[in-house]
């Protein structure tokens, strides 16, 4: 069990946290036709919004209600409804999903209230789904904001069973599916793939990969999200066989799903690396009764040779990461596999799954606290999102990008990380990061064969000392 | 090249493997299974790490286009012209009609306009060699227009193998480099009180991946200034001065016995030959130049340093001797690495079930014998299937070998060790040692292999064991 170092200073330098609104937002933003709104000041829309315009590259739905002065301090439940109302009239939504910031919640707003009161004053608007959620930007992250808007989409969109009829098992191919904010679009895709070779149905909640998969759309421009979830899919839970759950924090929201509906499921803490995509294998195996099949086995055969092919490279290998804490299980589970060591590791806010991760020191911190430490602990590649690109270069180590955002980097936000392809991928990123930046043995050059025009241009001469033998003092 | 000269390459005196027959000399390539490089191979190994001279190989694409850019040698900077690949690419046209001597001699232009090299090195090829190309002609036209010295490598890959290759690189520096240039005088900086400076060469020391810079400090804090290694880390001008020298080291090779034997001949240097793998042999090979040189004062700071050193690595390996003990290993490597490298690895605690002696002479063999014991397993087929064969039938822990046979090795689910020129890791000298250990755990330790052994978790038809959901 890791050694788990609480934040110890009033100063956050260089911040790896992503505020909690945000990540609720992403989770609303996978599903179909949907306008996600921060109940705040604009400002706090506007950070989102460019924080994940400029890490999909895609336009992105974001809306605000605005709050000024005068509702600060009067009471914003006006601007909530006018926003809702203001939604749903321009742009006909399927689902408005209401988060709020900092400054709403420190004001006491009770948006579940004021939803019940859009819905007096506005029948005219029944048939749009609205989904509020709490997400003070003081508390969490953006993977808990994530989850937290995953739990009340269930909580708001999912039926009791009884009331409802639903019936475990009565879909007997469809798996349900929760995902949580480590997975990208892309892993979302090709878990899709996965399941579906094994001829199960999957349902995903929340369907980033029918959203913000960077797809370009037959229609010019358009309002709301064009693809994610649909609604209509959410009252279908209950009827099937399963659910999939991966990530750890999504644990709560799988809690409240199969309360909700007896549906059993089955959790993943993570899908990097080779023992978890057999354990994913075997599940669905026998869910489905249906073989591994053949394109999966390859591709597993395949792993096992890049992993025969970097390990050279990968074995001991100490490597600083710094994400959420999803993100550090995956590639603590990856880099286990293949004998790298995780010597420095920061994660912005404590969640209960870093207690099963075999990393010795987890930080709770920033990238400043990473950086010492990967400093100190001699790490030699850092994976990091794109603020980690000065620490990296301070660092004089490579980065390998994993996590938001990625300003600096085109496809991040596609990659998969997942399964055995992309454990594959990884593994090569990585043993390639580790071979372009092996150093080796510092040249030396005698001191008897030193002269103007064939001196080092780095090197042992020019250390401290100034004479020849500079060099030659080092060594000893 | 005439055959007379190839003739009296092979039938080199000092080699061991030379069996003095009637039609002695090394033994012929087997068409049909036949592995390694030809004679303009072994030419370009020779001499492509010295780092100053333009290389220029004469011939078709396939010689240089094929093999540029692909070994390990470092050099600590200047010219580094070395990682330039320039060949006369001939087409069709130029084989025909005759015009690839033309073709050189404004190859040779363009490398001396564009780089003003110290030298030109030409490297004959088969299609030039067959079609009858005067390339000493050319070489020496343009060594009196152009005002560099231009050198005929003259080691068409017909010729014979990688072998005859590294002698004729060597045999063109002896007959017409060395001697021509005395050494510069030594640096008044590196000079120091009480210390005589004493000049060695090494033969065959090629710097692979920079290995070469664990040892060097210490022959420059004993006085032993090295006029060249031919060819790591050369120079065109180091190369010129090797008569100078008091003795010679060649390292861990038969390939250029010939360069140490003519060195002896002509300027009566005295040489041993000797290794930097490993504690012990390191150590011995910084005693054999004090035995050889003979100056009781550089004897005694020699003995001083090697306790000084060896006391220090020891300490530094003892936690690695621990993760490594009683590991057993399969060493498939050439010649002198195949009791070389034994010491080292039994220098950790390691223990060698067989090596490989395809490649070695007697005195080799019977050193192996003296390390490992009387029934020493030697392999003389080194083919894939035997490798594995013996892997399973000695229970090694791992394989070390040349990087050809490593994806043979992975593929059979074996740890590996690259042991020869291609490899990416620093393993010669005190320091090397270090590296060495790091390297066999990071293999030998890796998680991976039970993952890679071991059948997935589903039986042939893609069904798990178990039906029930867990």
């Amino acid at each position: 069990m890791p050694e788990i170092l609480k934040r110890n200073k009033a100063l956050s330098v260089s911040p790896l946290k992503a505020s909690q609104p945000l990540g609720g937002a992403l989770a609303f933003l996978g599903m179909d036709r949907t306008m996600p709104m921060f109940h705040g000041a604009q400002g706090c829309t506007a950070f989102a919004k460019v924080f994940l315009v400029r890490h999909f590259r895609e336009p992105i739905p974001l809306q605000t209600t605005a709050m000024d002065q005068v509702s600060a301090v009067m009471g914003a439940d006006e601007a909530l409804v006018e926003g809702l109302a203001t939604i749903c009239n321009k742009s006909a939504p399927a689902l408005i999903g209401i988060v709020t910031t900092g400054l709403s919640e420190t004001e006491g707003a009770d948006i579940h209230r004021v939803v019940r009161e859009f819905r007096m004053q506005h029948p005219e608007f029944a048939q749009v789904a609205v989904v509020p959620v709490n997400t003070p930007d003081y508390c969490g992250s953006a993977e808990t904001g994530f989850a937290l808007a995953v739990t009340a989409l269930i909580d708001t969109l999912v039926p009791e069973a009884k009331a409802a009829g639903t019936v475990p098992g009565s879909r007997p191919r469809q798996l349900n599916v929760l995902v949580g904010s480590s997975l990208t679009p892309g892993d979302v895709d090709h878990l899709k793939e996965i399941i579906e070779a094994f001829d199960l149905e999957p349902v995903v909640l929340p369907d980033l990969s029918a959203s913000l998969d960077g797809h370009l759309d037959e229609a010019r421009l358009s309002a709301l999200t064009t693809g994610g979830t649909p609604l209509s899919a959410l009252a279908t839970l209950g009827n099937a066989q399963a659910t999939l759950v991966v990530g750890a924090s999504m644990a709560t929201a799988a809690d409240l799903l199969k309360a909700r509906t007896g549906v059993p499921d089955l959790r993943f803490d993570g899908l990097m690396g080779m023992d978890a995509t057999d354990e994913l294998l075997l599940t669905l195996s026998r869910l489905s009764g249906r073989p591994v099949p053949v394109r999966l086995r390859r591709q597993r055969a395949r792993l096992q040779d890049a992993m025969l092919d970097t390990h050279f490279m990968m074995g001991l290998a100490p490597i600083a990461v710094a994400g959420e804490a999803d993100l550090l299980a995956g590639f603590s589970a990856l880099l286990r596999e293949v004998g790298s060591e995780v010597v420095a590791a920061a994660v912005p806010v404590k969640a209960p799954v870093l207690d099963r991760l075999s990393v010795r020191t987890i930080k709770i911190g920033d990238l400043e606290d990473l950086e010492a430490m990967a400093r100190e602990q001699g790490a030699e590649l850092l994976i990091a999102n794109a603020h980690g690109v000065a620490s990296a270069q301070r660092l004089g180590i490579p980065l390998l990008r994993a996590g938001f955002p990625q300003y600096d980097w085109l496809g991040g936000f596609q990659r998969t990380w997942i399964g055995y392809g992309g454990a594959q991928q990884a593994l090569f990123d990585l043993a390639n990061l580790r071979v372009a930046s092996h150093h080796g043995v510092t040249p030396y050059r005698s001191i008897y064969d030193r002269s103007p025009d064939n001196d080092l241009p780095e090197g042992p001469r020019h250390g401290t000392s100034a004479s020849p033998a500079g060099g030659y003092a080092a060594c000893h | 090249m005439k055959a007379q000269d190839i003739k009296a390459l092979l039938d080199e005196p000092a080699c061991a493997h030379n069996t003095h027959k009637p039609k002695g000399g090394c033994t012929r390539p087997k068409p049909g299974a036949t592995a390694g490089g030809c004679a303009f191979d072994g030419a370009q190994i020779a001499l492509l790490p010295v780092a100053d001279v333009a290389h220029i190989v004469h011939g078709p694409i396939a010689c240089a286009g094929n093999t540029w850019d692909n070994r390990g040698t470092l050099s600590s900077g200047g010219p580094d012209l070395f990682r330039l690949g320039m060949t006369t690419d001939l087409t069709e046209q130029d084989v025909i009609m005759g015009r690839s001597e033309k073709r050189l001699l404004h190859a040779i232009r363009q490398a001396v306009e564009a780089h003003r090299p110290p030298a030109v090195f030409v490297y004959n090829t088969c299609v030039t060699a067959l079609i009858g190309d005067d390339v000493d002609a050319v070489c020496k036209a343009a060594q009196e227009r152009f005002g560099v010295p231009v050198v005929h490598v003259d080691a068409a890959g017909f010729y014979g193998s990688k072998n005859l290759g590294n002698r004729i690189a060597g045999e063109t520096m002896v007959k017409k480099v060395v001697g021509t240039r005395e050494p510069d005088p030594i640096p008044a900086s590196a000079t120091r009180p009480g210390i005589r400076v004493h000049q060695v060469n090494l033969i065959a020391e090629y710097n692979i991946a920079g290995e070469f810079w664990h040892v060097l400090p210490l022959f420059d804090e004993l006085g032993l200034r090295i006029l060249c290694t031919l060819s790591g880390d050369a120079r065109f001008h180091h190369i010129q001065s090797m008569h100078r020298s008091q003795a010679n080291m060649l390292v861990c090779s038969k390939a250029m016995i010939n360069v140490a034997r003519k060195l002896e001949e002509r300027y009566g240097t005295p040489w041993f030959e000797g290794s930097f793998y490993g504690v012990q042999d390191m150590s011995q090979a910084l005693r054999d130049f004090a035995c050889l040189i003979d100056d009781p004062d550089l004897t005694r700071r020699t003995e001083d340093l090697i306790a000084r050193e060896e006391s220090r690595i020891h300490a530094a390996l003892e936690p690695w001797r621990d993760r490594l003990r009683g590991k057993r290993v399969l060493l498939y490597t050439g010649g002198v690495k195949s009791w070389s490298v034994v010491s080292a690895l039994q220098d950790l605690g390691m223990t060698v079930v067989a090596t490989g002696t395809r490649k070695s002479t007697d005195a080799d063999k019977a050193r192996i014998r003296q390390l490992m014991g009387e029934d020493a397993v030697m392999i003389e087929d080194g083919s894939p299937a035997n490798l594995l064969r013996i892997y399973e039938e000695t229970r090694a822990d791992m394989l070390i070998a040349g990087g050809r046979n490593l994806y043979t090795a992975l593929k059979a689910r074996m740890p590996f060790l690259d042991i020869n020129q291609e490899r990416e890791h620093a393993y010669a000298g005190y320091e090397g040692m270090l590296e060495l250990a790091r390297q066999l755990a990071i293999t030998l330790e890796s998680p991976i292999w039970s993952r890679v052994r071991e059948p997935a978790p589903w039986d042939a038809d893609g069904m798990p064991a178990t039906l029930e959901v867990r």
